[in-house]
């Protein structure tokens, strides 16, 4: 049976489309619904998986994901905990991931917020490719359930002006020991470089995290925007496996 | 009771950006500037309920931290700080964002305002006054809060609008002479020249009646040039003279537009062509499902006086004639095309009333990522060009192509059917608009404050969300977007052949005190007008909730062929549609003269090297990845080769390529052609060169003429100029010579005029200026070709013949030499190399394509190679050419129609066969040394450069911007 993705969009959501078509390619049932909707008459307990996708969500204008990641605290936070303590898989992308990190449901699902995305260094939105780098095997803990089956480095692009990964340095540390830093930035061997390989200053190279679980990710790169082979720039010289349409892949495979 | 709520950065760290930006201005030595955000609540509200809003709406908690305050200012404010925020009227998104929000914490506040203050260590008073002026604020649209005229403010409604009460204004005009007229229309900004005063009066005097303001406001607003393209679509006196003063041409011109650019595209007949100069934007077909529609616009004069916000709501602006077209369309790509000035002049030398360029490259470019970013349209291609001219005005073009089911491209308009006005509330913003773009800049143009304003993409983002959800449920059968001229354009227009009833009290406002004049011609932005059954009322309503964006019902459709509007009850206008449509067409003259070429030569050096790189970094060729990079161009998931990319290196492409439907192979290539400098030698070369790159740059990635369409967009000065407005006649002429000799038809386009600005009484005007959008549908996405070079070994040709025309050529620019030939569309074989090399291309023979434009062959070859961190040797006496050309001319020449392309040597007996009784030629081959080397003959080297410096050559001019 596919398994049923919600993929929530509201005022200024704009990867919605094409994340919602990833996950259908990557084989899943999807439904597309704005925040409202959802609030009058939708119920989270239907679905096994929640995407947050990328955009401006309300313009970004009190700083990025807020308002939204306000709105799901007021209005979803039970629900989103039983779906939650379900085991159901969570993904956040770009937006979604700032949503995620600014309801405090990442790092520890405690809907505290303690890391943060803020202002690039180069104080300004860039779309740029780059390398991430998964944890090497044994590096990491919590189940890998969303980068199954994908070599260590991989080619994702980023575009956004707010994605520089920022806590003080206990949370940091805690996420860092307990394997929950899932994607860095990296130059093409694997190793820690600075920008633009890094293009917005994260501390510790951190590209993507995971709740304890692994089952929740939020993410800066943009997976859907590389689910065909043409998305890629340089297919024209080197063809590569849509790195991207894999992680729809292992969200929806995890329900199988 | 208002509240004051100061956010800033727990680290507090000086701005960098903005200090290098003051060091600029030539002020030295050691201070500091820190930026905070500062929003007022207005409203009975406890202190915890600000804390609550401070703390869950307005910090971000592990980086931020805030304070809070009652009044405007502390007791004793502080003089090193000062507080900016936006003039009454302008509306600001970001207090939109924050009411709502507030409004989910379940809390009620009056008002809310929200500023920037900008705390400065180390600057004097008076320097802290000069650097506000000339870095932090633009007056039009912001003031300084002084703690003298503010300190006192108890409400925040202070900010807003009077009370309006209603009083007819009717205008005199039945007994006013001549004189009178002309101050009528220019006390009233209203553009009307003496000659359609008159013929307004004469048909007053027919209904015995004087006109209401909001009847002079309608007519001027619809006979403005920016509405009515009176230029274009009126009458011209054209004559042409040569050198000794003869006359050689001499005609009467009835209608520019429909001679020439129009009537290519009749004549071409393509039946692919849907709907061409006629709705919103050019609608061609794309597949069996779905057409494609483009239109580019031109947002010069807002873009001058306020480059952020002009530029924004210039792209805004064309995303809603995508969205109004037929039945409404999905945008899903922009393309942006800038003229500038270089930015190197110092503060003090700039004449009075203008900005710094750096100022409008920032503004714009950023007006541009900010606004399309936030909605979700992929910015993919563009240009940036550089001329002094470009000073007090420089243009911006804005381009958007959409995607529209075959059912929904065309309107429907029946009597009976409700007028709907949705989106943005109606505030002041822009009144004047489209009557102001039909003048001349000049230093009283700061006075029309109103006539500028700035964008707000996520109300158009929610627009576009509400309108394709009601299209695809078939709840409504026509709309139009509203741009120059607000409602008046947009209702009267729409409603034009039968005749419409609005109530203008029903238009939702931002705040009160409009007049029904100010309503019925605000320029407000992010707002659609739509023609609906009444039937689909609730529905409509339930979708709009929903998407949170305004809708209300304004009016009716009539069959009474008039104009009519109400202002509770009153009647404030009435007036015969066949009149206010049909354009009084006013005469023009045009004339051009004929210059003899001259021939002229420079010095042969024994080396190029230092030349070519010279090229590659000046402003119009270097890399303008930073420009791009800006823009969220991936976004909808179909890029497919983007224009510029690479991690490590830098590769360009001729064309962005898109698939607007993932569901299909079918892709569409982007591109464009724009090159003023051939204006100053001869307008008609210029638009026919202009065509040619556009059409090179579709044939590069892999596309064909005969799914290839374009669009014109006319930027010039006066037309009241005749030498302008002739050459204005001669790239028309050449237009549509071109069109119809390549069989391209012209689907949509427009004209800006009047881009000129007068400093102390000497007048700049821009080169006129002609750029062509091309796009082209290809079938599959797996044929389109990359320009930068693939493998070592294989070989490189040259397609087209290379002639000595080095007039405007970057290379004679760049020595600033006036004189020489300029280049020309060689109707014998151009278009018969665009189709064979795309059936090459087609049938895979080619491994990568890049055209020869700005820098001739030297800087393509270049560009190939930074590319793609490969190397080439070239020989120069392969290339096909004119005789005893001189080694600079085959280098650097900028004729048209070519391309260097490279093929496998495997190919290359199939390649030479495509193309056989063309000009084209082996001249080299790809190298693995990592270096470029041109030889001028076996033995002599000419050009010899290592790949890393011709990349650093091209990427380091813009450092200053990155």
């Amino acid at each position: 049976m596919k398994p049923k993705v919600l993929i929530i969009r509201t005022a200024g959501t704009n990867c919605d489309k094409e994340t919602e078509y990833a996950f259908r390619l990557a084989g899943a049932e999807t439904q597309l619904l704005h925040i409202n909707h959802i609030k009058n008459e939708g119920n989270l307990s239907e679905y096994k998986i929640i995407a947050v996708p990328g955009g401006f969500s309300y313009g970004d204008d009190l700083g990025a994901g807020k308002i939204l990641a306000l709105e799901l605290m007021l209005w979803f936070k039970d629900e989103l905990k039983n779906f939650i303590d379900k085991g159901s898989l969570i993904i956040g992308i770009c937006n979604g991931f700032q949503v995620l990190v600014k309801t405090g449901i990442l790092p520890d699902l405690d809907f505290k917020q303690k890391a943060t995305l803020t202002f690039n260094d180069s104080a300004r939105f860039e779309d740029r490719w780059v390398y991430l780098r998964k944890p090497e095997i044994g590096e990491q803990k919590p189940e890998n359930i969303w980068l199954k089956e994908l070599p260590e480095i991989i080619n994702l692009p980023v575009a956004h002006g707010e994605g520089k990964f920022y806590a003080e340095k206990d949370i940091l540390d805690k996420i860092e020991n307990n394997g929950q830093v899932v994607l860095r930035y990296t130059d093409s061997c694997g190793k820690s470089a600075s920008y633009p390989l890094n293009p917005n200053g994260s501390l510790n190279d951190i590209a993507g995290i995971t709740d304890i679980t692994g089952k929740i990710f939020g993410l800066m790169p943009h997976p859907e925007r590389f689910m065909f082979e043409h998305q890629w720039p340089s297919w024209k010289e080197r063809v590569l496996e849509p790195f991207g349409l894999q992680i729809f892949k292992n969200g929806v495979e995890y329900f199988k | 009771m208002i509240w004051r709520i100061d956010v800033f950065s727990k680290a507090e760290v000086p701005s960098r950006g903005l200090i290098s930006q003051i060091r600029d201005l030539g002020l030295k030595g050691d201070f500091k500037v820190f930026c905070r955000k500062v929003y007022f609540v207005e409203g009975e509200n406890s202190q915890a309920e600000i804390k609550t809003i401070a703390e869950s709406l307005l910090i971000d908690s592990v980086t931020e931290k805030y304070t809070c305050q009652k009044g405007l200012f502390p007791e004793k404010p502080d003089s090193s700080e000062i507080i900016i925020t936006y003039n009454p009227g302008v509306s600001d998104p970001v207090a939109l964002s924050f009411e709502k929000a507030i409004r989910d914490l379940n809390l009620q506040v009056k008002n809310t305002k929200i500023a920037r203050l900008y705390k400065f260590d180390g600057l004097a008073p008076d320097q802290i006054k000069n650097i506000s002026i000339q870095l932090l604020y633009n007056p039009l649209i912001e003031h300084i809060l002084e703690y003298g005229k503010a300190a006192h403010i108890e409400s925040l409604d202070e900010f807003l609008g009077q009370k309006y009460q209603f009083e007819l204004v009717s205008i005199d005009i039945l007994n006013a002479g001549d004189e009178r007229l002309k101050d009528i229309s220019n006390d009233g900004c209203l553009s009307l020249s003496l000659e359609e005063m008159r013929i307004i009066k004469e048909y007053f005097a027919k209904h015995k009646r004087n006109p209401t303001d909001c009847e002079l406001e309608t007519i001027a607003t619809l006979w403005s040039e920016h509405c009515g393209h009176k230029t274009f679509r009126g009458l011209i006196d054209y004559e042409e003279k040569n050198k000794a003063g003869e006359t050689i041409k001499k005609t009467s011109i009835n209608n520019l537009l429909k001679s020439t650019v129009m009537k290519a595209t009749s004549e071409i007949n393509s039946s692919n062509c849907v709907s061409v100069f006629h709705d919103n934007s050019g609608v061609v077909e794309f597949d069996k499902d779905f057409n494609i529609c483009f239109k580019v616009e031109t947002h010069n004069h807002p873009s001058s006086l306020e480059p952020y916000g002009g530029a924004s709501t210039g792209i805004g602006g064309v995303i809603r004639d995508i969205l109004g077209t037929g039945q409404a369309a999905k945008p899903f790509a922009s393309v942006d095309v800038f003229c500038f000035s270089p930015w190197h002049i110092a503060y003090d030398d700039l004449p009075i009333g203008l900005l710094h360029p750096k100022r409008v490259i920032k503004g714009v470019i950023g007006g541009v990522r900010d606004y399309g970013n936030r909605m979700g349209i992929p910015t993919v291609a563009g240009a940036v060009l550089f001329d002094e001219r470009f000073l007090g005005n420089p243009l911006v073009y804005c381009g958007t192509l959409g995607l529209i089911p075959k059912k929904k491209s065309f309107k429907k308009v029946d009597k009976g059917d409700l007028v709907f006005v949705c989106g943005a509330k109606t505030g002041r913003d822009g009144i004047h608009g489209a009557t102001f773009s039909s003048k001349e800049l000049d230093e009283k143009t700061v006075f029309l404050t109103s006539a500028v304003q700035i964008g707000n993409a996520i109300e158009e983002k929610k627009l576009t969300e509400a309108i394709l959800r009601a299209r695809d449920l078939n709840l409504f059968n026509a709309i139009t977007d509203c741009g120059a001229g607000g409602l008046s354009s947009a209702v009267t227009e729409l409603a034009g052949e039968h005749g419409v009833r609005v109530s203008l009290e029903k238009v939702p406002l931002k705040y009160s005190g409009l007049s029904y004049t100010e309503i019925w011609i605000s320029e407000s932005q992010e707002r659609m007008v739509f023609f609906a059954k009444k039937g689909n009322l609730k529905k409509l309503q339930q979708i709009f909730e929903e998407e949170d964006v305004e809708l209300t019902v304004i009016g009716e459709v009539t069959s009474t062929n008039k104009l009519e509007l109400f202002y509770q009850d009153n009647k404030v206008c009435e007036l015969d549609m066949s009149f206010v449509l049909d354009l009084p067409k006013l005469k023009k003259k045009a004339s051009w003269l004929i210059e003899k070429e001259e021939e002229v030569y420079v010095a042969d050096k024994t080396n190029y090297s230092e030349d070519l790189k010279a090229l590659l970094s000046s402003p119009n060729i270097a890399c303008k990845d930073w420009v791009l990079r800006q823009y969220d161009h991936e976004v909808q998931a179909g890029s497919a080769l983007k224009s510029i990319y690479g991690i490590e290196n830098l590769s360009v492409s001729d064309a962005a390529v898109v698939r607007p439907d993932l569901k299909s192979d079918k892709c569409v290539a982007i591109s464009c052609g724009i090159n003023p400098f051939y204006s100053d030698i001869d307008p008609y070369w210029m638009s026919a060169l202009a065509m040619d790159e556009a059409l090179r740059n579709i044939v590069c990635v892999g596309g064909s003429l005969k799914n290839t369409y374009i669009l014109d967009n006319f930027c010039w000065g006066s037309p009241q100029d005749e030498r302008a407005l002739g050459g204005l006649v001669r790239a028309a002429y050449a237009a549509y010579d071109f069109s119809t000799y390549f069989g391209v038809p012209f689907i949509s386009g427009k004209d800006s005029l009047y881009n000129e600005y007068s400093v102390e009484d000497k007048k700049i005007s821009i080169p006129g200026t002609l750029l062509i959008s091309g796009f082209s549908v290809l079938d599959d996405w797996e044929k389109i070709i990359s320009a930068n070079l693939k493998n070592e070994g294989n070989f490189l040709y040259i397609v087209g013949f290379t002639k000595p025309q080095m007039a405007a050529s970057a290379y004679f620019r760049q020595l600033k030499i006036k004189d020489g030939f300029i280049p020309r569309v060689d109707k014998l074989i151009a278009k018969k190399i665009f189709e064979k090399l795309s059936d090459a291309i087609n049938k895979e023979l080619v491994l990568s394509c890049h055209d020869l434009s700005e820098g001739g062959l030297a800087v393509a070859i270049a560009e190939m190679c930074i590319g793609s961190n490969l190397g080439a040797n070239i020989f120069l006496e392969a290339v096909p050419q004119d005789k005893d050309m001189h080694n600079y001319e085959i280098l650097f020449s900028e004729s048209p129609t070519r391309f260097i392309v490279e093929i496998a040597k495997d190919k290359k007996e199939k390649f030479e066969k495509e193309l056989k009784g063309l000009p084209f030629s082996l001249i080299g081959c790809v190298s693995k040394e990592k270096k470029l080397v041109m030889y001028a003959s076996e033995k002599e080297e000419i050009i010899n450069v290592n790949l890393s410096d011709l990349r650093d050559a091209w990427t380091k001019t813009f450092e200053e911007f990155r």
